[in-house]
């Protein structure tokens, strides 16, 4: 067994104390681990998934017990490439974060943004409900402090929000996963899935209850209308490089609705059959339609994205409660897409807040680097707006064909073509709201000093999303065909069933004498 | 006992909800306290309810209660207490800042 498949757990679990014990008041020596760190963990995770590309299912078990006893680790093509995607992020936000000097206005910057990372790629490859709340629960605790580093009141106050929603949102988690307990026996996924298949068919009240739980968990994970509250003020008041990494964090929700709805509760299962279509399919439709009319009617710059991020989501979950192989790809083409795009895009306002007095929508003086800036938010408006040449487009195309041949295609076209057209307006009078009318505004006589602009280096970041994003574009066929390769995987689950239960641990191996 | 713990699961959620409702950041931390006590009951309670019987392995002894709800629970109860240390701490904060105990946005910033 080799032990490459925990790392993306370990390394930040001791990195990060590390930083904090041996280089708290050296911010040099912080960046320099986080950044060795971030980079090692790509080498990792880009060995990981090119393992899994052939379609390996790789298992970890933790200190050799047998699953379903044991906590088990498992890498799967989906898994691998969200964790892929997640250290890739990592990386620009990072740079970001270090080139803006974001990273210096509080404490313990480096070490809560590692021990984010060991929960979001905890949550990606565990193979256990529990656990998968336990990843949960350490990627918001770090979440909290990020949400709240540099301080100052909104902060905090958008902070108590966002907490208090998430605990909530934890106890209904536990309220699922007692459900799914009391009704299986168990809280392994694989084990679960086997066991629902013997649930008797007229008792099948609490496993009904125990999934319709667990979604609501998911989608308030997710931010799907009506349970996105907690989004917009914690993403538009969050420090721009930890919201552009919480890019990754509403993807965790969908991650899991994938993971779950596919494997355990599958759309041909009678005791769930219509949750998907019947509940998630309005809700997603809804949280397109919300997001994409914020982004219109948004008066400052971060709550417009943060409604954008709700309207990617709503896309993404759209293609996923169509629960078909097709629309399962082109949701996972999506999500890497709005990832990169939203995660950009927050980047963006940060680079325009730098200059300006408040991210209200009107005119004023021109802000420095606006050049560049301006052309950034574009680039990343017509990607995050699905217009072409970008890969919003693309995988626009992909999700409205998965639609077609369904029943409810009607409502998907036209939801998902009204609501682009609605955010081309609003990111298009954004723009020239905050770039072109600039011109027109004589810059203030009081000011003497000349603001800095932004660093060489947090242009990089932003640009090396965009590339990534263009990158994702030209190679649409590569990755299309890869994602319905794994989606193929998703709806075959038993290798994956297989893998997890039958491969021998301590437990299952009894040496004699004992 | 199968009535009296799911009343008292029910009457801890409902106080719960009831109190977060109330948008003050006092009573809805004090709503959220009674919810995870609610869900560890409820989390005790899935492994089905006995009396008596033990839950470790030993010789001798016939009667098993599930020991794996024990464990849940146990680190559901630390995970739930250290997360309302950190939200009493950022709601001292955000109140001794603002002088405002309310948890929703605050009505002027959308109007302006």
């Amino acid at each position: 067994m080799t032990h490459w498949l925990v790392m993306p757990v370990i390394l930040p679990a001791i990195l990060a104390p590390f930083i904090v014990l041996a280089a708290r008041y050296h911010i040099g020596i912080q960046r320099t681990f986080s950044l060795a760190g971030v980079l090692a963990m790509i080498g990792i995770a880009a060995g990981l998934a090119w393992t899994a590309s052939d379609g390996t299912i790789m298992l970890y078990q933790l200190g050799d017990w047998a699953a379903p006893f044991g906590i088990v680790l498992v890498g799967d093509k989906l898994s691998t490439l969200m964790v892929l995607l997640t250290a890739v992020l990592a990386l620009f936000v990072l740079l970001y974060a270090i080139g803006s000097g974001w990273d210096d206005r509080g404490r313990h910057f480096h070490a809560l943004f590692q021990f984010q990372l060991m929960g979001i790629m905890g949550a990606f490859l565990t193979g256990d409900l529990f656990n998968l709340f336990v990843f949960f629960e350490v990627l918001l605790i770090a979440s909290y402090g990020l949400m709240i580093h540099a301080g100052g009141n909104a902060r905090l106050r958008a902070g108590v929000q966002y907490v208090l929603f998430n605990l909530l949102g934890s106890t209904l988690f536990l309220f699922a996963l007692g459900a799914v307990y009391a009704e299986t026996g168990t809280l392994n996924m694989a084990d679960v899935a086997q066991r629902l298949a013997l649930v008797d068919p007229d008792e099948t009240v609490g496993i009904r209850l125990a999934a319709v739980l667990l979604l609501l968990v998911f989608a308030i994970k997710a931010a799907v209308v009506p349970l996105h509250f907690w989004l917009p003020s914690s993403y538009a008041e969050a420090p721009a490089p930890v919201a552009a990494l919480f890019a990754i964090m509403t993807k965790v929700g969908a991650y899991a609705i994938i993971r779950v709805y596919t494997m355990i509760f599958h759309p041909d299962l009678d005791v769930t059959a219509g949750l998907q279509t019947a509940w998630l399919l309005p809700a997603a439709l809804l949280s397109l339609a919300i997001g994409m009319a914020g982004i219109l009617a948004a008066k400052h710059l971060d709550r417009l994205v943060a409604f954008a991020v709700i309207g990617s989501m709503g896309m993404v979950m759209v293609a996923i409660s169509l629960f078909t192989e097709t629309s399962i790809a082109a949701a996972l083409y999506y999500i890497v897409h709005s990832t990169l795009a939203a995660a950009a895009l927050f980047l963006i306002v940060d680079l325009v807040r730098t200059g300006r007095a408040n991210l209200d929508l009107t005119a004023q003086p021109i802000i420095p680097g606006a050049a560049l800036t301006s052309a950034l938010f574009m680039v990343a408006a017509i990607a995050m707006a699905g217009l072409p040449p970008l890969s919003g487009f693309v995988g626009k195309l992909l999700i409205l064909s998965a639609a077609f041949p369904t029943p409810h295609a009607v409502w998907v076209w036209a939801v998902v073509l009204i609501s682009s057209l609605i955010a081309v307006v609003g990111f298009s009078r954004a723009g020239s709201v905050l770039f072109w009318k600039a011109k027109s505004i004589p810059p203030a006589e009081q000011a003497t000093e000349v603001a800095q602009g932004p660093t060489a280096l947090s242009f990089c970041a932003v640009g090396g999303l965009l590339f990534l994003l263009a990158a994702h574009t030209v190679f649409a066929g590569p990755a299309t065909t890869y994602m319905a390769s794994i989606s193929q995987q998703l709806f075959n689950p038993e290798p994956y069933i297989s893998t997890v239960l039958d491969t021998p641990g301590k437990l299952s191996t009894p040496t004699e004498g004992h | 006992m199968e009535l009296l713990v799911a009343s008292a699961i029910g009457i801890l959620t409902a106080g719960g909800i009831y109190l977060t409702l109330r948008l003050r950041t006092f009573p809805v931390i004090l709503g959220i306290s009674l919810l995870t006590y609610a869900v560890n009951v409820f989390l005790f309670a899935s492994g089905r309810l006995t009396i008596g019987a033990a839950p470790v392995l030993t010789d001798g002894i016939e009667r098993y209660s599930d020991p794996l709800p024990q464990a849940l629970v146990l680190t559901a109860i630390v995970i739930s207490f250290g997360m309302t240390a950190v939200v009493v701490m950022i709601a001292l904060g955000s109140y001794l800042g603002s002088d405002d105990d309310h948890v929703d946005d605050p009505a002027s910033e959308d109007v302006k």
